[in-house]
This record gives structure tokens, sequence and C-alpha cells, in this order.
């Protein structure tokens, strides 16, 4: 007589597919640990984050107000343009470039940026804005779509379209485009001060300095400030002061450098074209040999072994995120902490979420050495505490049974069966970035494709960081559109927006 | 209540709103230093030497801060900044991308630079006179990739005596960012063996962070050009003939211990673009520029 099986929901096959991947992952991946004495840098870390120097950075204030400045006139004008772009989203075009936009990290849009205007504000805003608008296009137009039609059909006819958009559909997701905002708000901020780290004078600049030079009180000073700035983020981002915020931010931003077109002339005709077709004769055959020879050579020996590092440190920490925030969501949820818990645990997922991820993957590179553990775990922390914090929000608007169990039994058999749905569609919509954020590991020796932009870039060799920055943008939008079928294949909510 | 924050809020905008509002000249001589070391004071610092060069050339002078060597590149290039303190290899790259741009002066030291290579005192190698071919197959870290003593030099003398790519000779190859991290890293066996500017080095040891118990020094290279003032060929043009020479004087009679203690150098000697012709090959030879 057969035994029937039982048949294991889709979801649930996902999810061990994924584990299976992450697991192969993990056998072609380098995870060793050979530090042999991390205790002396660590102990000054630790000694600097019990002894903060508030005094010691001459321009905190100033850095301060730079990190929200740049954060408001980037997202305010990201959002603004993605809104726009939102109601031509069904057009194909529209829909590839905000693909695209989106597909680059904001570090590399600064970079190209930089190339083209310099040490201008722009430059820091820009490279905030585009990423944003594409990100915030799709929102908004997903958003727009899964507006209930019922108060369209009762519309008189002849209304115009314009009339039915602001007085019809509008109303109806306003709140839903409002609370997305201001979550991108909050990113806009990290983004912002990350950005510091290649020379926005925001609070990254003066971070990646200290933590550089091992003045830890002073990066000690600058995070906790950082972490106070987030986490009081809904005592001073009121509606009613926003119009005032983002009519002031333009002005605090400096002056920086002069601004000349000819770099962005030179940028598009010179600098971007790959270096054996400049100044050569198209006309000759060992021209476009020489072409076929550097494509080659970038594909072989950088593009592949790039993208392959990528995806696999890609999964390795997309399931260590997961099972993170599964660990995590507890701490800030209703469901299973009293208010003084929870408290502490939305201190706990702030610092997490807040700390950078270099800075967590230059500790534990100090701890473990180089290999690809320290890049999962700085990666799978970071994301983990960001998708716990959703998942916990979320887990207090489900209710129960006044007689539901508690503890363990709670978590495994009333909220995680709950929840699991709308926890794979966080992960899913945060793999596409966990990959973008795989970029900025090179000081770990993992040759991923943002190692090798670095490289190109240090080198001053445009057509190679352009070429190599067009790859990565493939593979991210590959990841986007096998996450969005998964995503439906699963039936997954579309409601899913803050990650 | 509410109002009141308001008003409290908006004088604080208006006060930063002048502050920002202050005079930004047209034809301000503006200069960067590629961060290398010490950055949290180098505005301080820098602002001191373009104050003394503003008096020196009787024109106004600004220093502006940058982020990575690439980034001091790109800006001289853009024609943001005119003048900058380059490494051996960033300034090959900025006089290549900019024409007519010229090296004018070095630190005293800087012709005889030098590069320490670092170990973690478990792997038993011991300072030799002669590369310490013992190191290969073990994990290392260079400083950043744009860097003339934490990447170009050590590479070079890495290929040439064990004759393989750094990625072929090691367990493994990090790039810390900078010296300081190189030197961290090699102390706390991070990483094995690591590449450092013999100047940062000293300093270190100096100021007591270096534990000569757990990191020491194995082997020097031999001595090459690195650091130095370049300035871009179309200053004469932009502010008076012979501006060239003028700033170049300028550099060379900094005498005041207290500036050049911000490069760290004892004195200023003239240079020229064929003084870094070695920085040149030897970056050819590793295809870092064409």
């Amino acid at each position: 007589m057969r035994v029937q099986r039982p048949e294991y929901p889709a979801a649930v096959k996902v999810s061990l597919a994924f584990v299976g991947l992450a697991l192969a992952c993990l056998a072609v991946a380098d995870l060793s640990i050979s530090t042999l004495d991390p205790w002396t840098e660590l102990q000054r870390m630790a000694w600097g984050l019990l002894t903060p120097d508030f005094l010691a950075i001459p321009s905190l204030w100033d850095a301060l107000l730079k990190t929200v400045s740049f954060a408001l006139c980037g997202v305010a004008l990201g959002a603004s343009a993605g809104f726009l772009l939102a109601q031509a989203f069904h057009w194909g075009p529209v829909r590839w470039l905000c693909a695209f936009v989106r597909a680059v990290h904001e570090i590399f849009w600064a970079f190209i940026l930089l190339q083209i205007f310099g040490l201008t504000p722009l430059t820091g805003i820009l490279a905030i804005a585009i990423p944003y608008a594409g990100i915030c296009a799709k929102v908004y137009s997903e958003t727009l779509e899964e507006a209930p039609a019922a108060a369209l059909a009762l519309l008189p006819a002849g209304s115009s379209r314009i009339s039915a958009f602001f007085f019809v559909r509008l109303p109806d997701v306003w709140v839903h485009i409002k609370n997305y905002t201001s979550y991108r708000f909050e990113c806009g901020l990290r983004s912002s001060a990350v950005l510091g780290f290649i020379g926005l004078p925001t609070l990254g600049f003066h971070l990646e300095t200290a933590f550089g030079e091992g003045l830890y009180s002073e990066a000690a000073a600058l995070l906790m400030i950082f972490y106070l700035l987030i986490a009081t983020l809904r005592y001073w981002m009121r509606p009613r002061l926003l119009p005032l915020y983002v009519l002031a931010a333009p002005f605090l931003l400096g002056a920086g450098a002069e601004m000349q077109m000819s770099n962005l002339l030179r940028f598009f005709t010179q600098d971007i074209i790959p270096a054996p077709l400049r100044n050569a004769d198209l006309g000759a055959a060992e021209t476009w040999q020489a072409l076929a020879e550097w494509l080659q050579y970038l594909w072989s020996q950088q593009a592949l072994p790039g993208m392959i590092a990528t995806v696999v440190l890609t999964q390795i920490a997309l399931v260590a995120t997961g099972l993170l925030a599964l660990g995590f969501f507890p701490l800030i949820s209703r469901q299973f902490m009293g208010p003084v818990g929870r408290r502490l645990g939305h201190v706990f997922l702030v610092v997490l979420r807040s700390t950078p991820e270099f800075i967590l993957a230059y500790v534990f590179l100090q701890l473990w050495g180089p290999s690809m553990l320290p890049a999962v775990v700085a990666l799978a922390l970071h994301n983990g505490a960001i998708i716990g914090h959703l998942l916990g929000r979320y887990s207090d608007q489900l209710r129960l049974r006044p007689d539901a169990s508690r503890g363990i039994n709670r978590y495994g058999y009333e909220i995680l069966p709950r929840l699991y749905g709308q926890y794979l569609a966080f992960l899913f919509y945060r793999w596409e970035i966990i990959m973008r954020e795989t970029a900025i590991l090179g000081i770990l020796g993992i040759a991923t494709l943002g190692f090798y932009i670095d490289s190109a870039l240090s080198e001053i060799r445009l057509d190679r960081v352009v070429l190599l920055i067009l790859f990565t943008a493939t593979l991210n939008i590959g990841i986007d559109s096998l996450s969005r079928q998964i995503r439906q294949r699963l039936r997954l909510s579309h409601q899913i927006r803050e990650t | 209540m509410r109002f009141g924050r308001l008003v409290a809020f908006a004088a604080m905008i208006f006060t930063t709103l002048f502050a920002s509002f202050s005079t930004h000249s047209a034809d301000t001589f503006v200069f960067t230093a590629i961060p290398d070391q010490d950055e949290s004071r180098l505005k301080e610092r820098f602002d001191k030497v373009a104050a003394y060069l503003s008096d020196a050339l009787d024109v106004p002078v600004k220093y502006i801060p940058v982020k990575s060597y690439p980034a001091a590149v790109t800006a001289f290039r853009n024609n943001q900044v005119q003048l900058a303190w380059f490494g051996g290899l960033s300034g090959v790259q900025a006089r290549n991308a900019v024409e007519g741009s010229r090296a004018i002066a070095q630190g005293a030291e800087d012709p005889l630079f030098e590069t320490y290579f670092i170990a973690h005192s478990s792997t038993g190698l011991k300072a030799s006179d002669s590369f310490p071919g013992g190191i290969a197959g073990m994990t290392f870290t260079f400083g950043s990739k744009g860097s003339t003593s934490g990447r170009l030099m050590p590479e070079f003398h890495i290929r040439e005596n064990l004759g393989k790519s750094p990625d072929e000779a090691f367990e493994k190859v990090g790039f810390s960012g900078d010296h300081s991290k190189t030197i961290a890293l090699v102390q706390s066996g991070a990483y094995q063996v690591g590449a450092v500017n013999f100047q940062v080095w000293k300093k270190e040891l100096e100021a007591g962070i270096v534990d000569p118990a757990k990191v020491s020094v194995i082997w020097q290279t031999p001595p090459y050009p690195d650091y130095q003032w370049s300035i871009r060929g179309d200053v004469d043009e932009r502010w008076s003939e012979g501006f060239t020479e003028k700033v170049t004087q300028a550099l060379v009679d900094m005498k005041d211990p207290d500036l050049l203690a911000s490069f760290p150098r004892t004195a200023f000697i003239p240079a020229s673009n064929s003084d870094f012709q070695p920085i040149e090959d030897t970056a050819k030879a590793l295809k870092l520029i064409d």
C-alpha cells in the first residue's frame, strides 16, 4: 500500500528551493575564518563606542543638515519625477527606462555624475533622484492600478480623464502614496549618508574618515547621531512642515565647485567610447578586431567572474537575511513583546539597519579575516533588520483569538503561517536590493561586479565602468523580473511596497 | 506652541541660508589633495595652505576636499581644481588626461620614496634585504587601488619576484582602502602580509598604534619617485603670464614647518614630468594605464 505523501504548498517549495540553492552556493563560497588576533582593534572599537566624542568633528552640525537636505532634494525630485513617469508606466519604453535607472546603485550613479558635474550639489541630488524616480514610478503605478474601480464607474459619462484622476483615483490611493514616499525618505537619508563615502559633504564623509583612521570615538558619535536622526524621523518629518523643508533644502547644500558643459560633452563623446574605437580608423578591420578583444577580455576576465561571485554572495545573503528576519521581527511585535521590550527591539533594529553595511563588513573582517563570511553576515544583519522591522509592524495588524496560544506555539502555529506570504514577498522585493549592495564590499577582496567597477574607476577607464554597469543593470533587471514572476506564481500580495 | 517652533525653525533656516551665500569669486584658484592619510584634519590644515598660497599669489585660493584618488584626478581633469597634491600614479593619470599639465614641485623626500612590506608575527617572516619569497601563498592586502606606494610599486615587485600576478601568487588579495587600515588589518592578522607607505608606517609606529610584537617590516622596496604637485596647462592663460612659475616658487618657498607638516614633508623642491617616467612605465607594464 502506498503512503500518500503530503503535498507542500507552493510557498514552502519555493522557500526550500532557495535554501537548497544557497546551500549549493555555500559549497563553492569561501567562508573560512583566518584572523589571528582581532582583539586589539575590536577593543579600540568597543572603547570608541563607549566614549563617543561629539565635539571632535567641527562641521558636525553642517554635515547633519546637509545629510537631511540632500535626502530631501533628492527624494522630492525623484518622487515628483516618479509620479509623472507613473502616468505613462503602461508604455514599454518608460517601464524599461525605470527598470534600468533603478537597477544601478546610487553610488554608481554618483560616480558617473561626478564625471559630468564634478563635485557639485547637483551630483548628489541626481544620484538619489534618478534611481528613486525609477523606484517610485513603479510603486506609484502599481498603487494606482490597485485603486478600487467602483468609484470610477460612478462618474457621469463625459467626465474628463484629468478630473477622474484627481477627484477619484488619486484620493483613493493617496494614503498609500504618502506612506510609501515617507518610507522612501528614510531610505533617502541612508543613501545621502552613504554617498558621503565617495565625497558628498554628508555624515558619511566624516564617518568614513573617522572609521578609516581608527578614530572610533568620532565614528561612534557620528553613528549615534545618525541613529537618532532615523529614530526620531516621525517626530520632525511632519507633513505640515514638508513644504518649508523642501523650499529650504536647496539653499543648504553649499556651493561646491564650478560646473562646465564641456565635461558633459567629453563624457559622452570620448570617455565612454570603448578605448579601441577612440581616435581610431573605423574603416579598418584592426579597429574592430581590437574592439572584439577588448570585449572578450572584459567579459571573460571581469564581467563573468564578477557576475558569478555576485550571484553566489547574493543567494547566500538572501537566505541568511530571511533566517535573521524570522528571529528579529518578534522583538518589535505586540504579539510577543511588552512595551519596554518592543522599545528595546526598535532601538536594536534601528541600529542594525542604519549602520552602513560597509562598516559592519569591516568589523567582521577584523574578526574573521577576508572571505565571503563578513560580507554575508553584514548584508544579512542589515537587510534582516529591515525586513524584521517591516514584518514586526505587519504582525501587529493580525487579530488573534482571545484564547490564542502564547510564546513559541503562537509564533509557530499562529503568526508565522499567516505572515509567511508577506514574509516571502518582502524577501523577493529585497532580493534585487541585496544584489545591488554586494557592490560595495571590495575591501573584503571579493571580486563582485562592483569590485571590478571600482577598479576601472580607479584606473579612470570610464568606458569599462559604463560597460560593467550595464552588465550589472542587466543582471539586476533579470533578478527583478524573476522575482516578479515568482511573486505572481505564488500570488503574493502587491500591497507590500516598503522594501 | 507649534507656531513658535515654526518661527524658530524658519529663523534657523535663514541664518544658514545667508551663511551658504558667502562670496564665491569667479576666479578663485582651487586645489585639492589625495586623501591618503590623516583625512580628518586635512581640511583644517589645507585651509592654512590655501591662505598661504593666496598671500603669495595674490589671488583667492581655495582648497576642496575629495574622498578618493580617482575623485582628485577627475576634479583636476574637469578643471574644478587647477592644482593638486597627487601620488605618483594619480599624478601620471591626471597629467595624461589634461594636455599641457605639469608636475611642478615635490617633497624633498619624494624622489626616494619607499614601500614597506609588513607581516604578522605568526607568519614567522623576518626582515631581509632581498624580496621575501616566503610571502607566496599567504593572504595579502594592498592599500587603495590607485595608490603608488600601496599598490603600484608593491604589485610591480611581486610580479617581478614571484613571476605571478598577485591573484595567482597569494591565497587572497584585498584592497584595504588606505595605509592606516592596511596596518590595522595586518596587525590583527586578518591579512598576513601587507604593503604600506613607509611614512605612514613610521608615523603610526611613533604614535604607538603599531604593536611591534605583532606586526613588523619584512622588506623595503628600492626607492622610487612618488608624491608631487601638478598644475593644469591653462592657468597662465587664465590668471596671468608666468602664473605657473609663481605657484612653483610659492611652493618651494614654503618654509613654515606647520604648513609643511600637512603633507608631511620637510621642504618642497622643483619637479618635472620626466621625474615620474619610471612610475608611468611601471603603470603601463601593469596595464593600469594604456
